[in-house]
């Protein structure tokens, strides 16, 4: 029994902190907004030559083989930076998708997870349980859910329809195709299974970007708490202010061991791996969006503005509490967990047997 | 990261659990804020350290078997699982002990804790003053040095098991020209000292579970002072440190509650549905146990690399506090309008002991620093907000 990262883990999350924190500013995101699409070449190509794209890519085409376990801390860093660019969906989601392909699709897999790898090309996920595609536009590769069938269709054979997210960092498609024999690359019962694997790794993303949002929402607030003066003294010295901050810290810390244990199950492929996604999504979630509100309430009338960067991930927040499974969806699966028959309930029951 | 126990984890494991099937009482002791109830804790405290699972962190030589922290995670699982015993001497176990340890003499270990370790002394706790609550660092009580001796004179009061303990633990004023968090001392009392009064207060199900101690100069020799002179601000911060930290509140015990809890929800379903908010409320109680354990797991594998606890265990406090509130609220209003039935009284079958873990409950927001200091703590020394 060991609950901690490994030096290896910790190191890499260090030098891809720093590099967010130098690199993707409140500054550069907004400058991304102003541009058609929305989306930096150069700055993808700096996540690949991190080695970031290739992080869960099979060895065998060109990646380093790890897993959702070795991502996870740098996804929560992805939220905190509120990177616009689809890494986080990417690593842990589109290409455990595709890798996770029968065998006899050992051509395409190769074809396009080196290319992944490498930052030649770009995926998106279009998945039942969102009603519209991420990342679509800048996609060289989509792997769509049609039934229980999953087909991968290139980007010359989809038409896309432009929609708007609150979050002007997310873009959004309506994806137009025609499934055929030639895109079907799964179906039947293992087109389920990689369906049902696909929201579990999407919502354990999710779960750890808005970790990342909460603290990042935390920290502008509490440096706002300093700034605001207000009958003499910071508004952060007040108590009522305090404790607004505080109930955030409450829920984002008894997130973060829930959201590790996720990423943990996901990495083993444990049998808990589903319910262990969902508790997670909702934990965070609601540590995210108590951030929000939290956060807003600190700053006053300047957090309802355009101009304080605090919108930023407030909207990014509220974007991604839908994404990958409801709250209900997740509350659901859960409930049904805990009160099925013979449920491995109380003290002792908590983690797998080797 | 490895979250799967080792062969030796699972061994431990099944020893314990084969110990406690062995020896825990097949009823219910009746509680330790009884006259009876009290003896009969303290005679488990001795059986349960002849099987030395008295204290299983401690050293060998103490009785202990020098469990690592994940060992006494897997302990305290076992020991809420088969329901033993309420611990009488928690203050004493989880509270001095590790300060003992920590700043105590050798003579001072060898004389306190295997005496604690087989309850043959049960320690109560003398934090809080009449004027001195939340705001600990206004304690009044003094202890003037008189050659070898220290004569301690004031009042302590919510003293936890107070009323048939045997010693207690404290900081008192002793330089009478300091103020707040100087000049305090940490010393230990016997309560059997002349001039040491004890006036039991009933608490809320109107047991005397904690006391007042009047101290009207009590002579306690030099050699029961903890840590230098003039420190014992220090010295009681490790104690709450602990309190609040890790030993006091184990996971086990919100998991075995959350899981009669589901238990209870299964049993009355029909009735419990009426209010839809039952069923989100019952699987919110196993997901925040379930956090709550796996927050320990974490803290505890770091504890072990050699990490230190910080103000972010601030937040356990709150975090478990609220919990136990509110697994007891939903359970409360599962049973509906028996709920207020105490158990064996008519009319009663089937309600349980949740009652009385319900009024239980409303302590945990107060006692070991309330819920409010904790969140100033959490502000002001892990986001690093404005002091006031």
């Amino acid at each position: 029994m060991d609950f901690t990262f490994s030096d290896d883990q910790l190191a890499f999350h260090d030098s891809v902190k720093g590099f967010l924190t130098n690199e993707v500013t409140p500054e550069a995101i907004r400058d991304l907004w102003q541009r058609d699409g929305g989306r930096s070449d150069e700055l993808w190509g700096q996540l690949a030559e991190l080695g970031l794209t290739a992080m869960t890519v099979p060895e065998q085409y060109g990646g380093l083989g790890l897993d959702a376990l070795d991502f996870v801390l740098l996804a929560q860093e992805c939220g905190y930076a509120a990177l616009p660019e689809p890494l986080v969906e990417t690593v842990m989601v589109a290409v455990p998708l595709l890798a996770g392909l029968a065998d006899e699709h050992r051509q395409l897999q190769e074809h396009w997870l080196s290319r992944v790898a490498s930052g030649e090309a770009r995926l998106a996920v279009g998945h039942p349980s969102n009603p519209l595609v991420a990342d679509a536009h800048i996609a060289d590769l989509l792997l769509l859910c049609h039934g229980d069938e999953i087909h991968a269709v290139p980007a010359q054979q989809v038409q896309l329809r432009a929609s708007e997210s609150v979050d002007p960092s997310r873009r959004l498609f309506a994806v137009d195709w025609t499934p055929s024999d030639a895109t079907r690359v799964a179906g039947g019962e293992s087109g389920r299974r990689l369906q049902a694997e696909a929201l579990d790794h999407g919502a354990l993303a999710c779960a750890a970007q808005q970790l990342g949002l909460a603290n990042r929402m935390i920290d502008i607030a509490v440096d706002y708490s300093f700034e605001r003066k207000q009958f003499g003294s910071a508004v952060g010295s007040f108590q009522a202010v305090k404790h607004l901050m505080a109930n955030v810290a409450v829920k984002a810390e008894f997130s973060r061991a829930v959201l590790y244990r996720a990423a943990f199950a996901a990495a083993r492929g444990q049998a808990n791996a589903a319910i262990a996604a969902s508790h997670a999504k909702i934990v965070a979630t609601e540590a995210a969006l108590l951030a929000a509100r939290n956060g807003i309430q600190v700053h006053g009338a300047m957090g309802y503005t355009w101009e304080v960067d605090l919108h930023i991930f407030m909207k990014r927040a509220w974007a991604l509490d839908g994404a990958w499974g409801t709250r209900g969806f997740h509350k659901a699966r859960v409930g049904d967990f805990v009160f099925a028959d013979g449920a491995p309930l109380g003290a002792g029951a908590t983690f797998e047997a080797r | 990261m490895d979250l799967a126990y080792t062969e030796q984890q699972d061994a431990f494991r099944a020893e314990v659990r084969a110990w406690l099937e062995q020896n825990v009482p097949a009823e219910p002791l009746p509680s330790f804020d009884t006259e009876e109830g009290f003896r009969l804790h303290r005679d488990w405290e001795r059986k349960l350290n002849e099987g030395r699972f008295g204290m299983v962190t401690w050293p060998e030589a103490l009785g202990g078997r020098g469990c690592d922290l994940i060992e006494w995670l897997i302990f305290e699982e076992e020991y809420y699982r088969a329901g033993a015993p309420a611990r009488v001497n928690q203050n004493g176990i989880f509270l001095l002990g590790p300060t003992l340890m920590e700043y105590g003499t050798e003579a001072q270990k060898a004389r306190f804790l295997p005496k604690m370790a087989t309850g043959e002394e049960i320690w109560a706790q003398g934090w809080s003053e009449p004027n001195a609550g939340s705001d600990m660092a206004a304690i009044r009580s003094k202890a003037v040095r008189d050659g070898d001796h220290y004569v301690i004179s004031g009042q302590k009061t919510w003293s936890t098991r107070a009323v048939w303990a045997d010693w207690t633990f404290g900081i008192f004023r002793t330089d009478p020209e300091s103020s707040r968090h100087r000049g305090l001392t940490f010393i230990l009392v016997p309560l059997d000292a002349p001039g040491v009064t004890v006036r039991p207060i009933p608490q809320l199900d109107g047991l005397p579970g904690f006391a007042e101690i009047f101290f009207d100069e009590v002579r306690v020799p030099v050699e029961n002072r903890l840590g230098e002179e003039g420190m014992g601000w220090n010295v009681a911060m490790a104690t709450a440190g602990f309190e609040r930290g890790l030993m006091l509140r184990s996971p086990a015990r919100f998991q075995e509650t959350a899981r009669r809890l589901v238990q209870l929800y299964r049993d009355n379903r029909a009735a419990a549905d009426i209010d839809p908010t039952v069923r989100e409320a019952v699987m919110r109680a196993w997901m925040d146990a379930e956090a709550y354990t796996l927050n320990t797991y974490m803290t505890a594998s770091r504890l072990i690399k050699g990490g230190k606890i910080g103000a972010e265990s601030s937040t356990n406090k709150i975090f478990w506090s609220e919990l136990d509130q509110q697994m007891h609220e939903t359970a409360l209003s599962i049973l509906g309008a028996r709920a207020e039935l105490k158990p064996h009284s008519v009319g009663a079958e089937g309600v349980g002991r949740w009652l009385d873990g319900f009024l239980f409950s409303q302590a945990g927001p107060i006692y070991a620093g309330t819920n409010e200091i904790q969140r100033n703590i959490i502000a002001e020394r892990m986001l690093g907000m404005p002091r006031a």
